[in-house]
């Protein structure tokens, strides 16, 4: 019967095809159904503020300066006591990511001295017009959290001097 | 002849055309989504239900889309080329008998459009001139890949052609008759598949290639040809190119159907039941829409599991193998029909599916031993 060998290959391959036309298909129905990115996912782009509600950005322009793509622009204005938005003499007043040009290659993410920048868990960026693609910060800034005030702040002098916060465990 | 027979003819003749267009363009919802379960997908599900209305997505589709013409192209040719690929496709199943005739009104309405005594002869000879189509269709494009992919349709089309007509001649002889409506009649008690079952594997896989599909869709192959012969057309021209090739394949399984599967008449468990088309004729239309159904989720079948295969040796595969082998069941064929005749004993026709079992692990053997061949398995 080794003969006959090419015909018996030949219905094996038809009988595996067959047999997954009974299997459950592995299609997600993606807008109903997502699946959650994964840990290391790189996604969007996230301003991060600090528990009081202050911004983690300091306008140091770094993470511009990291960019590959040149993706990233920032300008920074000065924080006063009366007006404060992050810890610091600085902060960026604009803070603006060209999302067409971005690589999503989490650069900014290292180089950022106050882990303010990250890149979140969402990927659903369409835009209609090269103009929307330029995400400003409003739209990456967090929310502020519950019960705090939104930046600006009024605080008290003398307590944010420091732009990047102190580092308790220097291992971490 | 009368008008009424006139307006009978035409209406029928509407009627077919229409199966046809309608077919055709569920006939890819059929394939996306058989072949999407085959490898564990769903499928088109978004336009309407279980994406029942996808087939009309494309085709507004298509209508809206740009008519490109190369600047080069022969413009008359390049314009005809569609048409000429279509039409005997569709003009092909006039002959296949859809069921026996129906006594309505007092009127008997004969469920083909024309049943000529040459039924079989004129089903090899349209499909011949779809070739025509194609090969044009490369040629006025103007493009060299466009160009191959014609060139290779008509080498594989006219070689698997031979296959395909000789795979046709043991139904002849052992009907007597190349009239449809005759072999449908001769099948009444067993299907032509049992006896010439060597016979109906060569129809089928000739027809795969006579109609450019997976695994013998040389013609077409992505990875070679870019799209082969239709590379420069878009638009409803495409669509038209697109849809010759879907009412290719329904033509040639419903005349596979007809010639090996017992065409229009029941399944051989409902025999002598009141599901008979003897007793219930209008069943005759639904039993050859299923054995064309199941042929056509054959072809997707094949589509979705085997690799293309190399265009020598689809060429091999065609003349040294398919054409002898054909050769010899015509041999074998006759030869018990001739004894059968001699001896008076009907019987002796059982001969011609042993012998030609036979004959088919022979070629089979021969295949074996040719790819095992040490120079063959380098080249």
């Amino acid at each position: 019967m080794r003969v006959l060998e090419p015909l018996i290959e030949l219905a094996r391959g038809l009988w595996t095809t067959l047999r997954y036309m009974f299997e459950k298909p592995v299609t997600v129905q993606y807008p109903e159904q997502k699946k959650p990115v994964k840990a290391r996912f790189r996604g969007r782009h996230v301003l991060h503020r600090y528990e009081n509600g202050l911004e983690k950005c300091i306008g140091c322009s770094l993470c511009a300066a990291a960019c590959p793509a040149d993706a990233i622009f920032v300008e920074s204005s000065e924080n006063t006591d009366e007006k404060r938005f992050s810890p610091g003499e600085r902060y960026a007043s604009t803070y603006e990511i060209n999302m067409l040009r971005c690589i999503y290659c989490g650069f900014c993410e290292d180089a950022c001295p106050t882990e303010a920048i990250t890149l979140g868990d969402q990927y659903e960026l369409s835009f209609t017009e090269r103009r929307q693609a330029i995400y400003p910060k409003e739209m990456l800034i967090e929310p502020v959290p519950a019960g705090k005030q939104p930046t600006p702040q009024k605080t008290d002098p003398g307590i944010f001097t420091r732009s990047v916060p102190e580092m308790k465990d220097p291992t971490d | 002849m009368t008008l009424a027979l006139v307006i009978e003819w035409l209406i029928k003749a509407i009627v077919l055309v229409l199966i046809l267009l309608t077919g055709f363009a569920y006939l890819t919802l059929y394939e996306r989504k058989a072949l999407a379960r085959l490898q564990m997908r769903v499928g088109p599900n978004r336009a309407g239900p279980w994406g029942l209305l996808q087939p009309i997505a494309d085709a507004v589709k298509l209508i809206f889309k740009e008519e490109l013409m190369p600047a080069r192209a022969d413009k008359l040719l390049f314009f005809l080329a569609p048409i000429v690929t279509l039409v005997p496709a569709l003009v092909i199943t006039a002959v296949v008998p859809w069921g026996p005739t129906l006594h309505v009104f007092g009127h008997d309405i004969t469920l083909y459009i024309a049943d000529i005594n040459v039924g079989v002869l004129y089903i090899m000879s349209v499909a011949s001139i779809a070739v025509y189509g194609i090969v044009l269709a490369g040629w006025s494009s103007n493009n060299k890949y466009a160009m191959m992919g014609g060139l290779r349709s008509t080498a594989q089309m006219i070689s698997y052609e031979i296959a395909l007509g000789l795979s046709f001649v043991g139904v002849i002889l052992l009907t007597g008759s190349a009239q449809m409506t005759e072999i449908v009649t001769a099948q009444k008690s067993v299907w032509f598949v049992m006896l010439q079952p060597v016979g109906t594997v060569i129809f089928l896989i000739a027809t795969l290639a006579e109609v450019n599909r997976a695994p013998f869709d040389m013609p077409e192959a992505e990875q070679e040809l870019t799209a082969g012969y239709h590379t420069e057309y878009s638009g409803m021209k495409f669509a038209l190119l697109f849809m010759a090739e879907y009412d290719k394949m329904i033509a040639i399984s419903s005349i596979g159907a007809t010639l090996f599967f017992g065409g229009y008449r029941e399944f051989w468990f409902l025999s002598n039941t009141i599901l008979s088309v003897d007793r219930t004729p209008w069943l005759g239309p639904v039993y050859i829409f299923i054995k064309i159904f199941i042929l056509l989720f054959g072809m997707i079948w094949v589509r979705a599991t085997f690799p293309r295969i190399r265009y020598d040796r689809l060429m091999a595969f065609g003349w040294k193998v398919l054409l002898p082998l054909s050769l010899a069941l015509i041999f074998i064929t006759a030869t018990f029909i001739l004894l059968a005749q001699q001896a008076n004993n009907t019987l002796l026709l059982w001969g011609i599916p042993v012998v030609s079992l036979v004959a088919g692990a022979v070629a089979v053997a021969l295949v074996y031993r040719t790819l095992r061949r040490k120079e063959y398995a380098r080249a």
